[in-house]
């Protein structure tokens, strides 16, 4: 697996670096204020982030995947110097995985096996609706297609859905789509 | 009454508008509302939603959109917050680099013209087969990322098509722009000003001018902590309203420049934050600046929040369905504004919802006249009313 490692202070870096080499990961590490984050991201394509929950940068790997369509990935905290009591409530308030800081090996693995199984629950969840709200958009444009078509070659419902229908079919494409290429069409001329 | 919570922790983000924090804990403002205050720079917004839904925070300095989008469950955590006071209007500034800067050939610093200019350079870029340009914002849920939008969108420009958009924290912008790896941003003061200081980009545009007196930052808590704290709450929104109250006297904000240098809480050179304070700078739009207090700019307008909802679902970070009004109201709080506001006396709007986008310079409430507001058009002069 590729592990992305974005921390400020070079030493942790390198001690949280050794133990994920050791369980097979691939590591490219990196310090929040002198990298472009997006573009390293980009670049390395990792499967999953480990960041300290105390830089800055996290805004910046947040956001990827949040509003642009780059591929998201899922994003492991870790915590220096923190009390369990302040990873517990964290957790409890639903944010990311967790780890503290000088954990040993054999913790990590199912650390990051967590919050992937976590992260890919929630993209499964993002997927649903994203589905949905596409189908209400092929709804509407095919309702509207379907209206343009009564008007103008004077159909009825039926037959105005049957000629959609049959357009798609003939151009290969989703009912959606040839309902939205007719609506453009039609607001060309 | 009898405050359920005396210590408590206040989250803010290294920025020019925390200053009601700075100044209500420096001035001894919240100390007269008997709370003992400890404040917690943040390094990041994700930080301070974390560690506010954690409870690791009391309450803190926000993005105007944060208690909207948490309340909403899309902000990646999910736990509802709210506010109950604004803590300033105006302040970001767009800034791009010298190169852009000296491409757009500008003649004129005004929203359409710069955009007229930006679209000519995108197509010219486009038609040469450059990679697209950068711009950055601050969070997914800032206004800077809707102002951004509602900019570029307004001059037909396609913000997820022609151009790419990025987070990028704010005290590494100008770093950002001097390596190349953006070429503009929206920020909030002094980062606009700093860039252009160093002689790294250029201040186009500021928040002012596309929509005049919009809102920015507000104080945010957990729909459970200020449940379990109602009198704390109050006494937080009370020491705020004097902070800010004080904020606008203009003869105090050289003062408040000092304290935000000396106690580090920004770092940027004196000059800057002095000049990101000033109030009428020559040169600039009126009331340009940041404002605090004057036109009623504490107040959490539910149609602030109605705007912002709007955005959000024009940009789709919203799930369709959401019921947009039901969500305003439970993100923004004006009832308990006016609970905090009657303590003192001070006198505030009694209704919820202002229009927009029809008001030029300073004027009245239709139905309250003694409440003064400032000017509040959009740079394209649409008009929002919302119902």
């Amino acid at each position: 697996m590729r592990v992305m490692l974005v921390d400020d202070e070079p030493e942790r870096r390198a001690a949280t670096e050794a133990p994920l080499r050791l369980l097979g990961h691939e590591v490219v590490g990196f310090s929040t204020s002198t990298s472009d984050l997006a573009a390293a991201v980009k670049r390395h394509q990792p499967d999953v982030i480990l960041v300290d929950v105390d830089v800055p940068g996290r805004d910046t790997l947040e956001s990827l995947g949040q509003v642009t369509r780059d591929r998201p990935r899922p994003i492991v905290l870790f915590a220096s110097h923190s009390e369990p009591e302040t990873i517990r409530k964290a957790l409890q308030a639903g944010v990311s995985s967790y780890v503290v800081d000088g954990m040993n090996p054999a913790r990590l693995k199912p650390i990051i096996d967590v919050a992937i199984a976590r992260f890919e629950e929630f993209q499964a969840l993002r997927n649903e609706l994203e589905e949905t709200r596409s189908k209400l958009a092929d709804r509407r444009d095919i309702e509207k297609a379907k209206g343009l078509l009564m008007k103008r070659r004077n159909l009825d419902e039926n037959g105005a859905y049957e000629l959609l229908r049959r357009m798609a079919m003939d151009r290969n494409l989703k009912l959606g789509d040839a309902a939205r290429t007719l609506i453009a069409a039609a607001e060309l001329l | 009454m009898a405050l359920e919570k005396n210590d408590i922790k206040l989250g803010l983000v290294p920025l020019i508008d925390a200053a009601p924090l700075i100044v209500a804990k420096e001035k001894g403002f919240f100390e007269e509302q008997g709370l003992n205050v400890t404040l917690s720079v943040e390094a990041s917004w994700a930080s301070i939603r974390d560690k506010v839904a954690a409870g690791l925070l009391d309450a803190a300095h926000m993005l105007a959109p944060m208690p909207i989008a948490a309340t909403a469950g899309i902000d990646g955590v999910g736990v509802p917050m709210m506010t109950a006071l604004s803590l300033n209007l105006n302040g970001n500034a767009i800034a791009v680099s010298q190169s852009l800067y000296w491409r757009l050939q500008l003649d004129e610093l005004t929203p359409i013209s710069v955009g007229e200019r930006l679209k000519r350079v995108l197509e010219a870029d486009r038609a040469a087969g450059a990679p697209p340009r950068v711009f950055a914002h601050v969070f997914p849920f800032s206004p800077h990322h809707y102002e951004l939008r509602y900019w570029l969108a307004g001059c037909d420009i396609d913000p997820d098509r022609d151009l790419q958009l990025v987070v990028i924290p704010p005290p590494q912008m100008v770093r950002a722009l001097r390596d190349g790896s953006i070429d503009g941003f929206c920020v909030g003061a002094p980062w606009g000003a700093v860039a252009q200081a160093a002689g790294i980009g250029r201040v186009v545009l500021n928040k002012y001018q596309i929509w005049n007196n919009s809102p920015e930052k507000v104080l945010g808590v957990t729909h459970a902590w200020a449940e379990a704290h109602p009198q704390t709450h109050l006494a937080l929104i009370a020491a705020l309203i004097r902070a800010a109250q004080w904020l606008d006297q203009p003869a105090n904000r050289s003062e408040a420049a000092r304290l935000i240098v000396e106690g580090h809480y920004v770092e940027a050179t004196p000059e800057t934050v002095h000049e990101s304070l000033a109030v009428g700078a020559p040169g600039k739009p009126e009331n340009a600046g940041l404002v605090f207090h004057a036109g009623a700019a504490t107040f959490p307008w539910v149609s602030h929040a109605l705007w912002f909802v709007g955005q959000m679902r024009r940009w789709n970070q919203l799930p369709p369905g959401t019921d947009g009004d039901a969500l305003a109201r439970a993100s923004y709080r004006p009832d308990l504004y006016r609970a905090a506001a009657a303590q003192f006396g001070m006198p505030c709007p009694a209704v919820d919802l202002k229009s927009e986008g029809q008001h030029a310079g300073i004027h009245t409430l239709s139905r309250d006249h003694t409440i003064e507001l400032g000017a509040d058009r959009f740079f394209d002069g649409a008009g929002y009313s919302p119902s």
